[in-house]
């Protein structure tokens, strides 16, 4: 059996449900930006299949080159708000960083 | 028989694995490495998609960035010694039925779908064509890109360094 487009969505599907698990079930700061990473990929494999399967030329290709970028910046970002939370509460347990609530 | 479904299924099943233990896994610093089969298995992919430039980002950017970026933030944030008792998850059960009928569903839909079919596939490089779309088509975005980044930069100094009052 050929490989086709609904191969590489069924990849893109898989990864994109696993990175929502991950993002819906963690409770460390750091694990959730590892299932956004995941998210993020899905979405990027989704795109260059499309392109490749639907026009052939490269739209879908600058536009995963475009979330990478965002991607980059994300995680610095995000990593460093960890890192500040740490340092203020001792722990990157989301669950622990709810003063605002009080 | 061909070689390169084969291949295909190999690297499909690495990058699900991969993302499986970053999703279940108890120990962060397994979860953490566990990326670095996905990130490889989606290159892998984008290669058999013929976006050879995309391929070569991802393992540049999310590879030697986000990942090394991603392992410095674990040993920077966890006492070594108790680095299982930090990776919590909470309601598992409801969250997999949840996620696991979303992707049935997702793949049911794709299975139905009748795609478009592709005229006629040609692998060639992308290098040269992506630069220059870059600089024609794409060139607003491309500058906002740096823009970003250089916002992102300054904010994540600003964000991570310690706060000195005088």
């Amino acid at each position: 059996m050929a490989i086709g487009l609904a191969h590489y969505l069924v990849v893109g599907a898989v990864l994109f449900g696993l990175g929502l698990f991950t993002v819906l079930t963690r409770r460390n700061a750091i694990s959730i930006l590892m299932g956004v990473e995941l998210i993020l990929n899905s979405a990027n494999i989704n795109y260059v299949a499309f392109s490749h399967y639907s026009t052939g030329n490269v739209d879908g290709q600058i536009y995963a080159i475009f979330v990478i970028m965002l991607a980059a910046a994300e995680a610095a970002i995000g990593l460093a708000i960890v890192l500040a939370i740490f340092q203020i509460f001792h722990t990157i347990d989301v669950e622990a960083a709810e003063t605002l609530k009080d | 028989m061909q070689l390169s479904p084969v291949i295909f299924y190999l690297i499909a099943a690495l990058t699900v694995g991969s993302a499986a233990m970053v999703a279940f896994s108890r120990n962060i610093v397994y979860s953490a490495f566990s990326l670095l089969g996905t990130f490889g298995g989606v290159a892998g992919i984008y290669v058999f998609l013929g976006a050879d430039f995309v391929a070569g980002v991802q393992v540049l950017i999310y590879v030697g960035g986000i990942l090394v970026l991603i392992l410095f933030a674990v040993m920077l944030t966890h006492r070594i010694a108790d680095v299982q008792i930090t990776n919590r998850s909470v309601g598992r059960i409801p969250a997999l039925v949840v996620i696991g009928i979303f992707i049935f569903l997702l793949i049911q839909s794709i299975r139905e779908t009748p795609w478009a079919k592709a005229k006629e596939i040609v692998y060639a490089p992308t290098t040269t064509i992506i630069g220059e779309w870059f600089l024609e088509r794409y060139l607003l975005p491309f500058e906002l890109a740096s823009v970003v980044l250089l916002a992102a930069l300054i904010g994540a100094v600003v964000l991570a360094r310690k706060e000195t009052r005088e």
